[in-house]
C-alpha cells in the first residue's frame, strides 16, 4: 500500500491514502434473513455501517399467479388472491371481486356491501397489528408481538365465523359473499370492537411513549413527499410523507364516502411518521367497524344474476332453473363480456390495483395485479442509502412488505 | 357519467395539442383509455404530468394479445393525479418483432420495476431504461413467461443451479 501513494505527486497522497483506507464492503442481507418478512435480498455497499447503496433482489416466491388467472375460472381466481397479500386477503378478495363485477356490471345489494366494509376494516386491523408487532421486533421490543398477535387472534376468530378460513378465507365472491354471517356473529364482532380501544391503549404505552423506540425511528428513512409521489408510494407510506391520498376517499368503493372516518397524515417522512399513520389508522378502522356494524340490516347477499351467483341450496332442491344455474356456473363458469378495468383499492399497505381484461369467455384473459409492496419497496434505497445497517431494518418494517405480493 | 366528460377533456387536450399523440379514446365502463403511438409515449407522459398534474403513475403492466395478432402486445400505463384524482390509462401497442417502447422511468421513477416486469414477463423491451434486468424470474430464466404461446408449467423442469 505505501509504495502506491509513494509513487503519487504530492498533494494526491491523502487522497490516494483515503483510498486504500476505503472499507466498502458488500453485504448480502437476505433471503433468509428474519427481518427481510419472508424471502428478501438486499445486496448492501457498506462504508463501515453506513450504507452506500442498496439494491433489492426479489423474485424468490415468484409462483406465476398473474399466469395462473388465465387458466382458471373468475370464480377459481378468488382463491389465488388469498395468497398474494397473505395479511390482507380479504382485500385482495375484494379488489379482484369488484373488478369483475365491474366488467359484468352487477350491482351489489346493501347488505354485501356493508359486511364487505366491516371486513376489510377488521383485515385491515389485523394486518396492521402483524405490522406492529414484526416491526417492534425487528427493532428489539420482543413483547409487543404477543400483544399483537392476541388481539390479531380475535379477529382472525371473527373471520374464520365467517367463512371458515383464517388466512385464507376467499369470502367474497364475484356478486356478493360466499355465505351469510353465521347467528350471533354481531354479539361477538361487537365484543371485539369493545374490547380493541383498551388493546390499543396497551401498544401506545408499550411503543409510542418509549424513548428507545422514537429514537430508532425519528429521523429515519426520511422520503419527500415529491420522492414519495415520484417513487409511486401509496398507503400509509404516502401519508406519512404528508400527502393526503387515500383511494376511499378519492375513488369511493362500497359507498366508503358515506362513512364517517378521518385519514391521518403525518408530515415527517420517516419511519416514525409512518408508525404514526398506520397507529392512527386502527382507530379510524375501529371507528368504521362500529358503522357498519350499526348498518347491518337483513337483506340479500348476493347479486340478482343467476347466472353469475352460485343459487342458494334451497333453491335449488325447488327449482330446476336454479339447479341448471348451479350446474352451469360450477361446471362452465359464466361468461364475462370484453372489456377491461383497472380497479383500485386501499388495501393495508396501499393501493391494490387489478387490471382485467376479459375476451368474453368464462377465463380472464389478463389479470394483473399492482401490489402496493411491490411498488413501497421499489423506494428503500432511496430511503436507506446514508443511513446505518441496523436501519434498514426499521425501514423495511416501516414500509410493510409482504413478499407474496411482490413475487406474485 | 360526468366523472368520463373530465377525462375525455383530457383527451381532448392532447389531440388539440398534437393530433399525431392520439390514435384512439375508449370510453367504456367509466374509464377513459388513450391509445397513443409507440413514438409519442414519453412526450403524451410528459404532457400529461407537467400539464395536467398526472404526477403518480399508479401501475404499467403489459399484455399479450395472442400470437396471431398483430400488433401482439399492449403496455397499459395506469395515471393517477394526486391533485384532481382523475385516472387516466394509456395503452401502446407494439408489435411481436419489434416489441420497444421508451421508457418513462425518467417522468416517475416508479416506473423502474414496472418496466422491468414487463420486460421480464412479456420480453418488451424499454429502450433507455438504466438497468433493464429480469425482476422476477431467475436471469438465465429461457422465454418470457406470460406471453399466451408459453405453457402454463414451463418447458422443462427448471433447475437452480
Amino acid at each position: 500500500m505505501s509504495t502506491a501513494v509513494e509513487n503519487l505527486p504530492a498533494g494526491v497522497e491523502f487522497e490516494a491514502l483515503d483510498r486504500s483506507l476505503e472499507s466498502q464492503m458488500v453485504l448480502s442481507m437476505g433471503p433468509q434473513h428474519p427481518s427481510t418478512h419472508g424471502v428478501l435480498r438486499l445486496d448492501l455497499r457498506l462504508d463501515g455501517e453506513l450504507i452506500v447503496k442498496a439494491i433489492p433482489d426479489i423474485g424468490y416466491l415468484h409462483t406465476g399467479m398473474e399466469k395462473l388467472f388465465e387458466y382458471k375460472k373468475y370464480q377459481q381466481g378468488i382463491v389465488i388472491t388469498d395468497r398474494m397479500d397473505y395479511l390482507n386477503p380479504l382485500g385482495n378478495n375484494l379488489a379482484y371481486v369488484m373488478a369483475g363485477e365491474k366488467l359484468l356490471q352487477l350491482e351489489i345489494p346493501e347488505r354485501a356491501q356493508v359486511i364487505r366494509v366491516l371486513f376489510c376494516e377488521l383485515q385491515r386491523i389485523a394486518s396492521h397489528l402483524v405490522w406492529l408487532g414484526t416491526h417492534a421486533l425487528d427493532i428489539g421490543a420482543m413483547s409487543v408481538f404477543f400483544f399483537c398477535f392476541r388481539q390479531r387472534e380475535k379477529i382472525l376468530n371473527l373471520i374464520e365465523a365467517a367463512s371458515g378460513g383464517r388466512m385464507t378465507p376467499s369470502y367474497f365472491r364475484i356478486g356478493g359473499l360466499m355465505m351469510d354471517l353465521p347467528a350471533g356473529f354481531d354479539r361477538r364482532c361487537k365484543q371485539f370492537l369493545d374490547d380493541f380501544p383498551e388493546a390499543l391503549n396497551t401498544f401506545d404505552t408499550l411503543v409510542t411513549g418509549n424513548t428507545l423506540w422514537q429514537s430508532r425511528t425519528m429521523g429515519i428513512g426520511v422520503i419527500s413527499a415529491e420522492d414519495a409521489i415520484n417513487w409511486g408510494l401509496t398507503g400509509p407510506c404516502l401519508r406519512g410523507s404528508g400527502v393526503n391520498i387515500d383511494v376511499r376517499r378519492t375513488n369511493p368503493y362500497c359507498s366508503y364516502e358515506t362513512y364517517d372516518f378521518d385519514v391521518p397524515v403525518e408530515t415527517g417522512g420517516d419511519v416514525w411518521s409512518r408508525f404514526k399513520v398506520r397507529m392512527r389508522e386502527m382507530v379510524e378502522s375501529h371507528k368504521i367497524c362500529r358503522q357498519a356494524l350499526e348498518r347491518l340490516k337483513p337483506g340479500p347477499i348476493k347479486a340478482d344474476a343467476p347466472k353469475v351467483v352460485l343459487p342458494d341450496r334451497d333453491d335449488m332442491r325447488k327449482h330446476m332453473d336454479s339447479l341448471i344455474h348451479h350446474f352451469l356456473i360450477v361446471a362452465e363458469g359464466f361468461n364475462v363480456p370484453p372489456g377491461e378495468v383497472y380497479m383500485p383499492i386501499e388495501a393495508s399497505k396501499g393501493e391494490l390495483g387489478v387490471y382485467m381484461r376479459s375476451n368474453g369467455g368464462p377465463k380472464p384473459d389478463r389479470v394483473h395485479f399492482r401490489g402496493p409492496s411491490f411498488v413501497n419497496l421499489q423506494a428503500l434505497p432511496v430511503m436507506s442509502e446514508g443511513e446505518m445497517v441496523a436501519d434498514v431494518v426499521a425501514i423495511i418494517g416501516s414500509l410493510d412488505i409482504v413478499l407474496g405480493e411482490i413475487d406474485r | 357519467m360526468a366523472e368520463t366528460t373530465a377525462l375525455l377533456q383530457f383527451a381532448d387536450k392532447l389531440k388539440a395539442k398534437n393530433a399525431a399523440w392520439v390514435t384512439d379514446v375508449i370510453d367504456a365502463l367509466g374509464e377513459v383509455s388513450i391509445v397513443v403511438p409507440r413514438e409519442a409515449i414519453v412526450d403524451v407522459c410528459v404532457e400529461l404530468k407537467d400539464e395536467h398534474q398526472f404526477d403518480l403513475l399508479a401501475d404499467l403492466c403489459g399484455a399479450d394479445r395472442g400470437p396471431e395478432e398483430d400488433p401482439r402486445f399492449v403496455v397499459n400505463y395506469h395515471l393517477f393525479s394526486t391533485k384532481h384524482y382523475g385516472r387516466l390509462r394509456l395503452k401502446v401497442r407494439v408489435s411481436e418483432d419489434d416489441a420497444k417502447i421508451h421508457t418513462v422511468s425518467h417522468i416517475w421513477r416508479t416506473a423502474d420495476w414496472h418496466e422491468r416486469e414487463t420486460y421480464d414477463l412479456f420480453g418488451v423491451v424499454f429502450e433507455n431504461h438504466p438497468d433493464l434486468r429480469r425482476i422476477l424470474l431467475p436471469s438465465d430464466f429461457d422465454g418470457h413467461a406470460l406471453r399466451k404461446d408459453y405453457p402454463l408449467r414451463g418447458y422443462e423442469p427448471y433447475s437452480m443451479n
